[in-house]
């Protein structure tokens, strides 16, 4: 007779073990849904529900302690067409909590049973998420302080749309698995049963007492209706088809000459919301436009909308190699929280170093030349104050020139707001004349 | 020439798909954020994978599962994440699942600080594994490097079908720079192949004691099998002691038997230096810097930058090193790699410049420390 058990290694467990049920109803499951071996693959974990994968003749994935649904979710994205089927025991129910939630959040068509027989078996009968309180467990008293929990209620809490709780030894066990099998989204089986080597022995547990517990709980029978959604899956490949792809990176060739030949470093210096990230991307487009190198590092703190913002940036003729300021030939000191976090450094300017200071701001004492402009008298928005801060040095020709900034900004944005931006860049011409 | 303009993690997402790489996951974590970020823009749209796990355990997690069913995969994350994906290092090393794994390092231990910089985890890469087996490490220096080294990283682990991690760090990965794309020597692309049609298939069957034996995807016309415990060629645990120790040596003479293959490095060799530095990843860039400096004022010095950290190429180092009777090692934490160097150079005199402050080693403080080595 066809069947999916592994002949060459057939299911050996403890005498009386309910896992040999369950193994004969699930090979019974496959051979009346008519699939072949090479359509199913089980991805069990670590314990005794962990020898699933080599008794039968399928596909198998055997992997570490509670982490079954993740390759199996993996394996599933990889291939919609397989039939994925995990197997996995209280223990790894409660080691992989987090993935039990987001399997069920997730609504993947794999399908779960849970070999649920209250305690960890292999490692000597000591106490799961599911022991009851009063049960004599290998783990001394610990299982009597700890509230078992109610697999079946907990993963519909969490969004699973097919929840089954079932005793191993129920006669149309492998027609409720052919039914999960076939359901399309994420199913579960609570599947209730008997560990005759540990947990038996001082637990008394029989066909009877396991219905008997089972009939005294809300019952979980297949589909649950206020979790019905569409199977992940199919729903990923459907938004991601209407995605757009990124553009791939911009190439930037050499438009201008530049006006310097050696290496320039340049300090942005302001507060969240002036965009001071943005005006050294705009700086290194201009350099990458004088075919220049160009490297930006930022420093702002997790609260992106309040406190400093502070930009490195450096351009240079040759490839740069270290990627830190050490003498800036350019401060854009526009924020006092930027000012602040970078003070150290104004004590290496030269004589050289050119420092545009908004008036507002107080800088320590630094060599070099500084011009303070009152942004505020002339009714600049504290938005705009760094993008007319690299107008007025396009002005001056210090680093960049007006053809470079523009170039700059019409890779930088498009459309609404690059009319936006190259109006500002106007207007603050007439601000120095 | 025309630049574009790139940060590292950006790069590292460009090089994996232009390697092939059609599925993600990963989990949030500053600094290697955004190589999420890009690939979530990059996959879906192109017929790829790209997902979220709700932790580090499950995205290497997703990882392994679908590099099995055929996939080419990667994962990022930073130091806190790769202590989480340890015992699926482990389970790709022993079950030789082809993964590439980023960590953009950032200043540890623990915690430690997300937006700051660190070479802390060359030793943990190594070692963060249990069973100790060997695995393969990239280190960038820029952000042409995490386009090319990722690109080599992908035919890396289908070639010896093994975990191979890029040591990135924040300092390189969330800094944005220049890069030629038309001159990046990027190498032909290898694809995932599967196994001859051999009756029976044997999944963990090598063709000899230093290669990786022929894939076949779960889910295909023939049967294979996947496992985490010590196995044989068949893919069914073994406890047969003569059988579990070939297949545990297989697993570290497949990569050093091969490892000239993959020794990437530069070097900067100077007529009448004294002194060899040798370094890697962002500190490479200041020994850079420091070495121009020093050759102006008449200390001209050498420069050795490791790409491959791991396996250890020791042949390179030794004969390089050869010239030289001083070597100073920089890495940007309290050492670890220079632990390694002194053991192949046990003749030299083996310096050391280090910080984990989460501020870069400065050229000046190279020049200093030469000067006065």
């Amino acid at each position: 007779m066809h069947s999916f058990i592994n002949s060459s290694r057939p299911p050996a467990y403890c005498p009386g073990c309910s896992h040999e049920v369950v193994t004969r109803a699930l090979d019974k499951a496959f051979l009346q849904m008519g699939i072949h071996e090479n359509q199913v693959v089980i991805v069990s974990d670590i314990g005794c529900s962990g020898l699933f994968d080599t008794f039968f003749k399928t596909h198998a994935f055997h992997g570490l302690h509670g982490r079954a649904l993740t390759y199996a979710t993996g394996i599933k994205l990889a291939r919609p067409d397989l039939h994925v089927v995990v197997t996995m025991g209280d223990g790894g129910l409660g080691i992989g909590g987090a993935h039990l939630l987001s399997t069920c959040r997730r609504n993947i068509d794999i399908t779960l049973l849970i070999l649920n027989n209250f305690n960890y078996g292999m490692t000597g009968g000591q106490f799961s998420a599911t022991t009851p309180q009063d049960a004599l467990v290998g783990s001394g008293f610990l299982n009597q302080i700890e509230k078992p929990m109610d697999a079946c209620r907990v993963m519909r809490a969490a969004g699973a749309s097919y929840v089954t709780r079932i005793s191993a030894y129920q006669g149309d066990l492998s027609t409720e698995m052919e039914q999960a099998i076939r359901f399309n989204g994420f199913s579960t089986m609570d599947i209730w049963g008997i560990c005759p080597g540990r947990y038996t022995r001082q637990n008394k547990t029989t066909f009877k007492t396991i219905q008997t517990s089972i009939d005294s709980l809300p019952s979980y029978h297949g589909p649950v209706p206020e979790n019905l959604r569409e199977e992940y899956g199919k729903h990923y490949r459907e938004k991601a088809s209407t995605q757009k792809p990124l553009p791939t990176p911009i190439n930037v060739a050499k438009k201008f000459p530049a006006l310097f030949h050696d290496r320039k470093e340049i300090l942005i210096l302001g507060s969240a919301g002036q965009r001071i990230v943005t005006a050294g991307e705009i700086l290194c487009y201009a350099g990458l436009t004088a075919g220049l190198h160009a490297t930006q590092k930022n420093d702002y703190p997790i609260t992106v909308l309040r406190g400093h913002s502070a930009c490195d940036v450096i351009l240079s003729p040759n490839k740069i190699d270290y990627a830190g300021i050490t003498v800036p030939d350019v401060i854009l000191a526009l924020g006092q929280e930027g000012i602040d976090r970078k003070k150290t450094i104004f004590s290496s300017c030269t004589d050289d170093t050119f420092v545009l200071v908004d008036s507002k701001a107080e800088i320590p004492d630094c060599r070099g030349t500084i011009l303070s402009i009152d942004f505020k008298g002339k009714k600049i928005k504290r938005q705009d104050m760094a993008m007319v801060a690299l107008s007025l040095l396009a002005q001056q020709e210090r680093l960049i020139h007006q053809d470079l900034l523009e170039a700059a900004l019409r890779i930088r944005f498009k459309g609404a707001t690059l009319e936006k931006v190259l109006e500002l860049v106007r207007k603050s011409r007439e601000l120095r004349s | 020439m025309s630049l574009t303009l790139l940060e590292g993690n950006e790069a590292v997402a460009w090089g994996a798909y232009h390697a092939g790489c059609r599925f993600f996951a990963g989990y949030p974590i500053t600094p290697a954020t955004t190589i999420l970020n890009t690939l979530i823009k990059i996959l879906p749209p192109n017929g790829g994978i790209c997902i979220q796990g709700e932790d580090e355990i499950a995205s290497i997690g997703f990882c392994l599962g679908a590099s099995m069913a055929g996939m080419k995969v990667m994962t990022a994350t930073s130091g806190p994440g790769i202590s989480l994906y340890s015992e699926n290092i482990s389970f790709a090393i022993g079950s030789e699942i082809p993964i590439v794994i980023i960590d953009v390092q950032r200043l540890g231990p623990s915690t430690g600080s997300a937006t700051k910089g660190a070479d802390g985890d060359i030793q943990f890469l190594r070692w963060g594994n249990s069973g100790g087996l060997p695995v393969i490490v990239l280190a960038p220096t820029d952000v042409a490097d995490c386009y090319l080294l990722t690109a080599h990283a992908f035919n890396l682990a289908e070639t010896f079908r093994c975990p191979v991690f890029i040591a990135s760090n924040k300092e390189i990965g969330m800094t944005r720079e220049s890069i030629d794309l038309d001159t990046l020597a990027l190498p032909p692309i290898i694809q995932r192949t599967t196994a001859p049609d051999k009756v029976p298939y044997l999944p963990f069957a090598a063709a000899g004691p230093t290669s990786a034996p022929d894939f076949m995807p779960l889910g295909g016309e023939t049967i294979a099998r996947q496992t985490s415990s010590t196995h044989g060629p068949d893919g069914y645990i073994t406890v047969d002691p003569e059988v579990i120790a070939k297949s545990q040596n297989r697993l570290r003479d497949k990569l050093e038997a091969s490892l000239d293959a993959f020794t990437f490095y530069d070097e900067h060799m100077e007529q009448g230096a004294e002194i060899l530095i040798i370094t890697y990843g962002i500190s490479a860039r200041s020994a850079k810097a420091a070495a121009k400096i020093l050759s102006g004022s008449g200390t001209p010095v050498s420069i050795l930058t490791l790409k491959t950290l791991w396996p250890i190429p020791e042949e390179l180092i030794k004969k390089k090193a050869s010239e030289y009777r001083q070597v100073v090692v920089i890495e940007m934490n309290l050492g670890q790699y220079i632990h390694e160097i002194r053991r192949i150079l046990p003749d030299h005199s083996v310096g050391f410049l280090g910080q984990m402050d989460g501020n870069l080693i400065t050229p000046s403080q190279i020049e200093e420390f030469i000067t006065h080595a």
